[in-house]
């Protein structure tokens, strides 16, 4: 159970606090309610090279990571397709070091030509460390585009291509700040050795006089229901083949998702799961097989990846993974079986517990869903499902016409 | 209005608490170590075994043995090994690395006593079925295969060898080695590396009384000691400095790394050594990081570590650059370590990275497990918790003057093996 207090400043910006007085330490997490999926198609990894961009010094600090790191804190930030979320760390005797830095870059940035010129540069060496130089680095620029024909899912956040960051100009970089970086657009979450009343006060006396921007409408094109199977083959440099199946799933505040998220358990969670035990340990026909959500706001994907072993066929792998699937829609789950997947989620979240960070950057993302308290509720939501929920949801997920394979092969 | 260009008051970090871990014999002797803090009703149970008798012809038999331990045991087949721990919400982790094998059970308290008895069998029983290990080589070998096409994984292999040549740290892992593992081989690692005599047990979490006596009951008794094993130990000498190229002539970009062998943990020098490598490379803010990422923008990232080994300490520094960038790098790199060599570091950074260094080492102490981690840290190279009061005077005190002195002792640059895989 992840306790915290709520609060709203005149200006919209959302302000939730967890007290957690175990540790000498204290975090500020801000989620900014903007992620890849927000960009414009023709201008795609820019919410993530923005978040690059907002440690490029703020219009009256210089550095934004300088005087963090004086006063022995730490920080970093991630993109998503959803969200941009940022998180600093720090002793919480200096805790409005954070609210000095955060609130400032939240005001206004530098908006410096330097800065853009050089984070351009940093954001495409990621591109090519994580998705170009690697074997099979590029998957999600290949099967995103194949699962989402209209949704902006379609594109990774790191960008479709290179040349969509190369070309970011600094009038796009202050267009962005201005529709996305406000304070009704904000959620703040404070947690730690920290009091309600003080994060009050010192979040009233740095943010309270920021003008709160225009709350941002998202309006992005729904999904059309896929009827037909998609299916892509690829041939690359790469020693193995190597095979990916993406299906359809329900949003994250969906109890579909839940059952969704319990179906990949039971397919690849730990050893003693189906894929596992199947297909590498009983019939040997793969060398590693996963199942994997995406975990999204809007409807998100389940992905099967594996790689078949040496002299095993495309084809008879992509079979036999069908087989596995079919089970689970042909024949109730046993109740054992699914008693151990939910056993599992309820000691993972008890351990979540035991981590500051996690539990702040969740009440933001719950949160943002529409209340951090559905975080608390979580657990619920998996034990609820039963077997003939199991069923359903899978057959109405691994149905040919809701899959997009493609087919990663060697050309060697 | 307040006046957003003066930052507010801050204080420097003065009271830095360990919880202690508290040790215990079981009846055989068994040292088990104790943190008992937190309020999640969990524990962490990690058994630790020495490596031992390092063979060159059977490279792979700690690896091996560590990874197939929940693969079957005289009772329980892997599939019920693996579905009975899961089915009580629990996850067992064994863990290879150069000194040590390791396995960890993380659980929920309310389950110990169903759990507990499979760890026993597990470390006590294991079968190696031949089976299950011709799953593990052929699922190896084709991983193999796959990480030898990454530029970073090729770079560290070459980089190792050439500092540690055929010991453990060093042998480059070929298709053949895991050919040669044969079960045999397993069942007489197993029997010689996982017995009292070279188990280390550390719990944490919530560790009453009760938990210890469990322990106790479970791995206190009838379990076979022997002292028939060599522990593994290596001396390795300074490098004298070398280039090794791989070419890749399609790469975008070029897996870098360069260092050489310095001291461990067990030398005085140690924690002034980490705050000159934090200095480099060792922080965000870090010269590498300021100059060859955020002012030139020729990488993701760059860092150093000061790494400590049983047997050896050793110096890295390491990064992914654009492939046209490369030798300007190199050329970038070797002006830092020659920076800090010939000019003291000024007072402003040098505080600036003092506070970080305080702060982030409070940040570490987050939770039962890390303090756990800590106390591994010292034990496991045979140091106590003086070593952390050291530390943090260091960390205070520690001059300008001191650290110039330092870079000129450890840090030659010719004298680093430079590996480089991709293009020069």
């Amino acid at each position: 159970m992840v306790k915290f207090d709520r609060f709203t400043l005149d200006n919209g910006l959302t302000v939730l606090v967890h007290e957690d007085p175990t540790t000498p330490m204290a975090v500020v997490n801000i989620l900014y309610d903007v992620g890849a999926r927000d960009e414009n198609p023709s201008q795609t990894g820019f919410a993530h090279l923005f978040e690059h961009l907002m440690f490029g010094g703020s219009i009256n600090i210089s550095s934004y990571d300088e005087p963090l790191q004086r006063v022995g804190g730490e920080n970093n930030a991630f993109t998503s397709n959803d969200i941009t979320n940022y998180y600093v760390t720090l002793p919480a005797v200096n805790l409005e070091t954070a609210f000095w830095l955060e609130s400032d870059r939240m005001l206004s940035l530098a908006f410096s030509d330097k800065s853009l010129e050089v984070q351009r540069n940093v954001v495409c060496e990621e591109f090519k460390q994580r998705y170009l130089n690697q074997p099979y680095g590029d998957v999600m620029l290949k099967l995103r585009p194949l699962a989402y024909a209209r949704h902006p899912y379609s594109w990774p956040t790191i960008g479709k291509e290179l040349s969509h960051i190369e070309d970011a100009k600094i009038e796009d970089v202050k267009g962005f700040f201005k529709k996305h970086y406000s304070p009704v657009n904000a959620i703040m979450v404070v947690g730690g050795a920290v009091k309600t009343s003080e994060v009050e006060r010192l979040a009233k006396k740095w943010f309270g006089d920021i003008p709160s921007g225009d709350k941002y409408n998202r309006d992005l094109p729904v999904e059309p229901i896929q009827v037909e199977p998609r299916r892509l083959v690829h041939y690359a440099d790469v020693p193995v083949d190597a095979i990916y199946i993406a299906f359809h799933v329900p949003a994250k505040n969906d109890q579909g998702y839940y059952e969704a998220d319990l179906i990949g358990d039971l397919l690849s969670r730990g050893n003693s799961s189906r894929l596992y035990n199947s297909l590498i340990k009983d019939r040997k026909l793969f060398t590693d097989i996963n199942a994997s959500l995406t975990g999204s706001s809007d409807p998100g994907l389940m992905i099967i990846d594996g790689r078949p072993s040496e002299g095993v066929s495309i084809d008879e792998a992509e079979a036999a993974i069908w087989d596995v699937l079919g089970q689970l829609s042909d024949e109730p789950v046993p109740e054992a079986e699914l008693n151990k997947v939910k056993n599992k989620i309820e000691s993972t979240m008890v351990f979540a517990e035991m981590s500051l960070l996690d539990k702040a950057m969740n009440l933001a993302y719950f949160e943002v869903l529409g209340d951090a308290d559905a975080l608390n509720k979580e657990t619920d939501r998996y034990l609820e499902v039963t077997a003939e929920d199991i069923q359903n949801r899978a057959q109405s997920i691994f149905r040919k016409e809701n899959s997009s394979t493609l087919l990663y092969l060697s050309n060697s | 209005m307040i006046n957003r260009t003066i930052a507010p008051e801050f204080k420097q970090i003065e009271e830095i608490s360990l919880i202690q871990a508290s040790p215990r014999l079981l009846d055989n002797g068994i040292k088990l170590y104790v943190v008992d803090a937190g309020e999640q009703e969990l524990v962490r149970i990690e058994f630790i075994f020495r490596n031992v008798n390092w063979d060159l012809l059977r490279p792979l038999q700690a690896y091996a043995t560590n990874a197939l331990l929940i693969e079957g045991t005289s009772r329980l087949s892997s599939f019920h090994i693996s579905d009975s721990i899961d089915s009580y919400g629990a996850f067992v982790q064994p863990e290879y690395s150069f000194d040590y094998s390791s396995f960890t059970l993380y659980t929920l308290s309310k389950h110990l006593d169903a759990v507990l008895p499979i760890i026993k069998e597990i470390l006590t029983d294991a079968v190696f079925p031949q089976e299950e290990l011709g799953t593990l080589i052929r699922n190896q070998k084709q991983k193999l295969l796959v990480s030898l096409e990454k530029n970073d994984v090729v770079t560290r292999r070459v980089f190792n060898h050439s500092l540690f040549g055929n010991s453990i740290y060093g042998h480059v892992v070929e298709a053949e080695d895991y050919d040669r593992i044969d079960r045999q081989q397993l069942l007489d690692y197993y029997k010689k590396a996982y017995q009292p005599n070279n188990c280390t047990v550390i719990a944490s979490g919530k560790v009453d009384d009760n938990t210890v006596s469990k322990i106790n009951t479970y791995f206190g008794s009838d379990w076979k000691a022997d002292d028939d094993f060599t522990v593994n130990s290596f001396h390795f000498a300074e490098t004298e400095g070398g280039i090794f190229y791989t070419e890749k002539p399609d790469s975008l970009q070029s897996a870098i790394r360069l260092g050489q062998i310095s001291v461990s943990r067990t030398h005085p020098d140690f924690p002034a050594l980490q705050f000159l490598n934090t200095v480099l490379g060792g922080y965000f803010g870090s010269r590498l990081m300021a100059n060859i990422r955020e002012e030139k923008g020729y990488t993701y990232g760059i860092g150093s570590a000061q790494v400590s080994l049983l047997n050896a300490g050793y110096f890295l520094i390491a990064s992914e650059v654009g492939a046209d960038v490369c030798s300007s790098t190199m050329t970038e790199i070797e002006k830092e370590i020659n920076l800090l060599r010939t000019e003291l570091i000024p007072n402003d950074e040098l505080e600036l990275v003092r506070n970080y260094m305080l702060g982030s080492f409070l940040g570490s102490l987050e939770n039962a497990f890390s303090h756990a981690e800590k106390f591994k840290s010292i034990f496991l190279s045979g140091l106590d918790y003086d070593y952390y009061t050291r530390y943090i005077q260091v960390i205070k005190k520690v001059s300008s003057e001191d650290l110039l002195n330092l870079a000129k002792r450890y840090w030659h640059f010719d004298r680093f093996n430079k590996v480089i895989t991709g293009k020069k």
